[in-house]
């Protein structure tokens, strides 16, 4: 359950408040809406009350076609429900019935310019970014040839030196060092807290500046989240991955994100490693998988000189 | 997993030099170490985390470690806090 102040939520979507019902916020529990048609006929079996509740032209036009105290009635009926607000669409001028009720009742009643199917679309893109689950992690996350690298790893491996090098060579630093990340319909997106936006610790020199020393095409405000680089310090005793063959992944708030996992040693141009682990990844969205055409190649050979 | 709860006393909190210092001594444990503030974790290795973390003067905070040696860790940063970094 999620609370928004209502002129957060008018502001963002262009309503225009006609009745607040007394309460400053709007209680919401889903991203979904309802069109109240069949309820405003009567039939209130199954009704989706929690959701937002959008009248269009259909269900105004059916309650002018009844009688006043018919019309005054069903929509008193409406109202008794509990649901977070109502939205009229196309601008359209209700009379009295609704804010009436709302008052009486409590509820929220707000009004839009824009033609209904809008309405219904806006409000569910805007809830889902708005109810989408959120996490924090301790990370970097720069954009790689349009990839978005999330670079994990302990304190003091060289995650930031290493989005420094990159940042150098034309990519953008999203974030250093907190990363802040929602699914959005199973995507994943990731951003910045606000106080520490295009801001960067290097260890010796202090927190440094991204966008002024580097110009405003070096930082950007969200990405999504492609892939996952999570760097370690070389364990002689552990197995790197030699060939590429196995996908690993990291699940962040459900989803799975490709992983690959890079030692760290001394000689070793992260940066360089970054760039072509995010190439590497585009080509296999694409359905080039260089590892797999690799081995099926010598296979074809060993098959050829059995033959 | 070892914690503590303690009580920020210094007057700026840990902002700047304090949240430096503070970021400081956790880089010396191995232990995964977080500060928790209203229920969100912090990474206790990581200034910018810290310092945009608000934990002003008076905020109670947890300090959680996780690892080798995290009774050392935890006791150590407390008693950083405790002492009001050296401030008067």
């Amino acid at each position: 359950m999620k609370e928004i102040l209502i002129e957060d939520f008018c502001r963002d979507l262009g309503f225009e408040i006609l009745c607040d019902g007394g309460h400053e916020t709007i209680t919401l529990t889903n991203s979904s809406i309802n069109r109240p048609g069949l309820q405003l006929y009567g039939f209130y079996d199954h009704f989706d009350s929690d959701r937002v509740q959008i009248v269009g032209k259909v269900e105004e036009s059916y309650l002018n076609s009844l009688d006043p105290v018919e019309k005054s009635k069903k929509i008193e009926k409406f109202f008794t429900y509990h649901f977070p607000c109502l939205v009229i669409a196309w601008d359209m001028n209700v009379d009295g019935d609704y804010v009436k009720c709302a008052n009486k009742y409590g509820r929220i009643v707000l009004k839009s310019k824009k033609e209904t199917t809008k309405v219904i679309n806006n409000v569910i893109n805007y809830l889902d970014a708005y109810m989408a689950p959120i996490i924090s992690m301790h990370g970097v996350l720069v954009e790689v040839f349009g990839v978005g690298v999330l670079i994990t790893g302990s304190s003091g491996v060289g995650k930031s030196e290493t989005a420094l090098e990159l940042v150098k060579r034309g990519h953008r630093l999203i974030t250093d060092d907190v990363v802040d990340i929602k699914n959005v319909g199973d995507r994943l997106t990731g951003s910045a807290p606000e106080l520490l936006k295009q801001y960067m610790e290097i260890r010796g020199i202090g927190i440094i500046d991204i966008r002024t020393l580097y110009g405003i095409g070096a930082v950007k405000e969200s990405v999504q989240i492609d892939m996952n680089i999570h760097l370690e310090m070389w364990d002689a005793t552990k197995y790197y991955d030699r060939l590429g063959l196995d996908d690993e992944y990291t699940n962040i708030l459900k989803v799975d994100v490709p992983k690959v996992v890079i030692p760290v040693t001394t000689g070793r141009n992260l940066a360089i490693i970054i760039e072509t682990a995010a190439r590497n990844n585009r080509l296999k969205y694409m359905g080039i998988n260089s590892a797999k055409d690799f081995c099926d190649r010598i296979a074809l050979s060993n098959e050829q000189k059995t033959d | 997993m070892f914690s503590k709860e303690v009580t920020i006393l210094n007057a700026t909190g840990l902002h700047a030099r304090p949240a430096s210092m503070f970021v400081q001594e956790a880089g010396k444990y191995k232990s995964e170490i977080n500060v928790i503030k209203d229920g969100k974790k912090i990474n206790a290795k990581s200034i910018m985390g810290i310092m945009a973390g608000g934990i002003s003067k008076d905020t109670v905070v947890t300090v959680e470690a996780d690892g080798e040696d995290e009774e050392q860790a935890v006791n150590a940063l407390v008693e950083l806090i405790e002492s009001k970094f050296g401030e008067e």
